[in-house]
């Protein structure tokens, strides 16, 4: 009697102690583990970009990179707006560079894995996006023909032991572009087409060591990484690795019932792709139509894969050769953003169109219909204990 | 003390019977409809005019990755078809939304093989490819199920 009742409470006992553990079916368990840092694969070589992994670029690009110098005006550079300490964001609504743009900075953490850049996708490689902002009059409001004078006078020893030799550029108008000013857009025309294939080069050359750079820029561990690794095998997360129930709730509606995990998956929590969530436009601003409008851009920009200054051959441009070029559905589609380190980073979206995560959730539980185009996703009627529970997960991907 | 264990026994056998009911009636709750019972990686097309199979070139599927495929297509009788035109469209239907991608046919391998690249799933589900293919003995279509 005593040996059984002993037995009994013994059962009792733990089955109440494992009401209280962390428990997850075997293909949570597997989305779990695919979310994890450690599965992010090593990246892969840019072929386009001969220079993406000599360190030499790297460092030119990183100088570059916090450079004011590399502006119209002297006084924005990348870091302007990517901060360092801010997981080279700026923490605005809307970036302000040489003027006030229509987008929210994007952070730089893991970027070399995307295929495509910019909200959009308006740019099919990393150096070709770090050449967009340089002659976008709202941001660094330079031009090309005035970059190579500067990378020659400045940089030009640094330059050449990377790149190779420049050539005479004393004959090149001070200030001219394709994309400038009528007079910049005037004098570059004016200029002979060998002259302004040279400059397109350096010009090209600075995007490569800036990307070269930028490939450096890699996510760190979380707290959700510590508990992901420990979930995924088998082992009970300990210390700061392990969750609250309510950072439970929270990651088994992130993977179940809220469907997030269909877009943001994998270890950077992002598909990569384009999506219309029905976001709602800014008041005030351009009008604004997402991937729709940036695929024409990809198309007829000079230094995109299919361009004269890729490395290597055609074979990495499949990303641009297979793109979907038209269809109802990337009208107001925008990139999945990256949710690593999202928590620690306000405002929200394509615009800076949300304050909070709170609101962040509460428009993806209420999914409102789009103004333009048709939105993805569906109502959820989530609680606010679940909404709250949902918060406090991705709070776990910013500790 | 005897009596206390006969409510404790009669309360555990009560949680099992509940355990019970909850599992039959989760076991046979209607869940939305699954493709599951048509993945095929082989199949014959609409108007029965070729056998087509369809299968990734590296023998894995990789989530996120662009990747490249096989279609071969035979006649009814075995036949490699040659010189066909394919195009392929797609999506993934419980998401309404299309391929996040224009896969195309881009090489002729021989023996009824062509090479489909550019195919990339995005996400995990069930995704639908929709071939049509023109051949020397007419036009026909197929449809493979694919499901992460």
């Amino acid at each position: 009697m005593s040996r059984f009742s002993s037995l009994l409470v013994l059962v009792v006992v733990a089955v109440l102690a494992g009401w209280g553990r962390p428990e997850f079916s075997d293909a949570e368990r597997q989305t779990i583990a695919s979310l994890a840092l450690s599965r992010l694969p090593p990246l892969k070589p840019d072929t386009t970009n001969r220079f993406a992994d000599v360190p030499a670029a790297a460092a030119l690009g990183s100088t570059l990179f916090f450079d004011t110098g590399m502006s119209g005006d002297g006084t924005v550079s990348c870091s302007t707006c990517h901060k360092i300490d801010r997981q080279f964001q700026d923490d605005l609504p809307q970036a302000i560079g040489v003027g006030r743009t229509n987008r929210r900075t994007m952070p730089l953490a893991g970027v070399a894995h995307d295929p495509w850049f910019f909200w959009d996708g308006r740019r099919d490689s990393l150096w070709a996006q770090a050449l967009t902002p340089l002659e976008n009059p709202l941001e660094q409001a330079g031009n090309r023909a005035a970059f190579a004078h500067y990378i020659k006078a400045r940089f030009g020893e640094r330059y050449e032991r990377i790149f190779g030799p420049l050539s005479d550029l004393s004959s090149v108008p001070a200030n001219a572009s394709p994309l400038g000013t009528d007079a910049e857009k005037a004098a570059w025309n004016a200029m002979p087409a060998s002259q302004a294939e040279e400059v397109n080069r350096v010009f090209a050359n600075i995007g490569k060591a800036i990307a070269a750079f930028e490939r450096s820029i890699a996510p760190p561990q979380t707290r959700f990484d510590r508990f992901a690794i420990d979930v995924a095998a088998g082992a009970e997360p300990k210390g700061d690795a392990a969750f609250s129930p309510e950072e439970i709730l929270g990651l088994k509606l992130f993977i179940g019932k809220a469907n997030c995990v269909t877009c943001h998956n994998g270890p950077r929590f992002t598909d990569g792709s384009f999506h219309n969530t029905g976001v709602p436009p800014v008041a005030g601003l351009p009008p604004d139509r997402g991937r729709v409008d940036a695929v024409r851009q990809v198309e007829a920009d000079p230094f995109n894969c299919f361009g004269a200054f890729r490395d290597g051959d055609a074979s990495a441009c499949r990303e641009l050769r297979f793109m979907v070029k038209a269809g109802p559905e990337l009208v107001r589609a925008y990139k999945t953003p990256s949710l690593r380190g999202a928590a620690t980073r306000p405002p929200y979206m394509h615009a800076g169109q949300f304050s909070s995560l709170d609101e962040v959730v509460a428009h993806y539980s209420k999914a409102p219909a789009s103004v333009e185009g048709t939105s993805e996703i569906h109502p959820l009627q989530l609680s606010d204990r679940e909404r709250a529970a949902l918060v406090a997960f991705l709070k776990t991907l910013a500790e | 003390m005897a009596s206390l264990w006969r409510y404790l026994l009669g309360g555990l056998g009560l949680a099992a019977l509940l355990a019970g009911v909850l599992a039959v009636v989760y076991l046979t709750a209607p869940h939305a409809p699954q493709p599951s019972s048509d993945v095929g990686r082989s199949k014959t097309t609409a108007n029965k005019l070729f056998v087509a199979t369809f299968e990734p070139e590296k023998g894995v599927i990789r989530q996120g990755e662009l990747e490249s495929w096989l279609l071969t297509l035979n006649t009814v009788h075995g036949a490699p078809v040659e010189g066909a035109a394919i195009t392929i469209s797609g999506g993934m239907p419980q998401h309404k939304h299309g391929l996040p991608t224009s896969p195309q046919a881009t090489d002729y391998l021989g023996a009824g093989r062509y090479r489909i690249d550019g195919v990339k799933f995005t996400m995990s589900g069930w995704w639908q490819l929709h071939f049509a293919i023109s051949a020397a003995a007419g036009s026909d279509t197929v449809v493979f199920n694919v499901v992460l």
